[in-house]
């Protein structure tokens, strides 16, 4: 399935809630899933901040949908990158992002983190080797 | 005579925040909501221009926005007061103008 | 469109899922599986139950690719396959198992 799937990139630059980007992007991905390519989520400028723990939107009265991230591992989308730069500017580092992870089929189901931290650089090449890249 | 201005866009993404502390005078309050509670965030790329401002502007976030956010109140930029929504309502009433910075 | 569960009105879309996810109780599964033809016994109920819990965890239905694999993770292979599943559930295992358990229609059912 890797060799002749597409290269499909999710760019997320958008915080949650704001606005319903963020929330859209979300499903898109896992209804895509579906279709067995090769998905990759980038997060990067305010989109970092889909990711932050401890989200409780019960003052807001909007569904929180960040327990939905911990669902990618299920529907086998595992490569979530971080960019450390946009973290940075924001006051965040991984320590205020929660953990995913996903079972690693090749390696005995063992539990692996989901989330890459990447520096601006690498997820410029990240970025350009894509088939497909998708922005939100 | 005072105004309550709002900001609700991220300060990472627009001026709106910038723009509204370069605008606000001695007295007025400035209230972060929504997405603009990202701007209360502490060791951010731009804390520095908000505690700038912190001793002549009331500065205050919106809690439930925050939460919902998962931004911990302890990351909260100094001399930023946390509000709720009633507090949100006092505010409104004791300035006699409100303006929206989108 | 609305079902009736001891004399209270259940309202549901045209597909037959509920509106408003907390109206749910048991009384009303076993009222909406009736209209989906399946007569609920201990297998069905694991399933539904199963599928309450990952909603509550992750705030999502899942596929049914996703309910299966998981399903075979928690319950063992013997339960987590096509064949077991569909067999509980002639009409899809996600879709009808997600209506009777008063979640929303399953995220990547296209």
């Amino acid at each position: 399935m890797e060799n002749d799937a597409k290269r499909f990139l999710y760019v997320n630059r958008k915080a949650p809630y704001g606005t319903i980007y963020a929330l859209e992007s979300l499903e898109v991905v896992l209804i895509g899933a579906a279709f067995e390519q090769n998905v990759s989520l980038a997060f990067l400028d305010d989109g970092v901040f889909q990711l932050t723990k401890g989200q409780d939107t019960q003052g807001i009265g909007v569904k929180n949908f960040s327990p939905t991230y911990r669902a990618l591992g299920d529907y086998d989308v595992n490569k979530l990158y971080v960019e450390k730069e946009s973290l940075e500017e924001r006051g965040l580092s991984v320590d205020d992002l929660q953990e995913i992870t996903y079972e690693d089929e090749d390696d005995d189901w063992e539990e692996k983190p989901s989330i890459n931290i990447v520096s601006r650089s690498e997820m410029a090449d990240i970025m350009a080797n894509q088939d497909v890249v998708l922005s939100f | 005579m005072s105004t309550l201005h709002t900001v609700n866009k991220s300060p990472f993404s627009t001026q709106s925040l910038v723009s509204c502390l370069g605008h606000a005078k001695d007295g007025d309050t400035v209230l972060l909501i929504e997405d603009g509670v990202y701007g209360a965030i502490s060791q951010s790329g731009i804390s520095d221009a908000i505690s700038a401002r912190a001793t002549e502007v009331n500065l205050c976030v919106l809690q439930p926005d925050l939460e919902a956010r998962g931004v911990d109140a302890a990351k909260v930029v100094e001399g930023v007061n946390l509000v709720d929504y009633s507090g949100f309502v006092e505010l409104a009433a004791k300035h006699s103008l409100t303006q929206a910075w989108l | 469109m609305a079902y009736q569960v001891n004399g209270a009105t259940i309202e549901h879309d045209e597909e037959g899922y509920i509106l408003t996810l907390s109206d749910w109780s048991k009384e009303l599964a076993d009222v909406i599986a009736e209209t989906e033809e399946i007569d609920m016994n201990e297998e069905h109920w694991e399933v539904v139950n199963f599928l309450r819990e990952y909603y509550e965890e992750y705030q999502i239905a899942p596929a049914v690719r996703v309910l299966i694999k998981s399903i075979k993770k928690s319950l063992g292979p013997e339960k987590g396959n096509n064949k077991y599943m569909y067999e509980l559930f002639p009409y899809g295992p996600a879709k009808q198992a997600c209506k009777i358990a008063g979640l929303p229609k399953p995220t990547g059912c296209v």
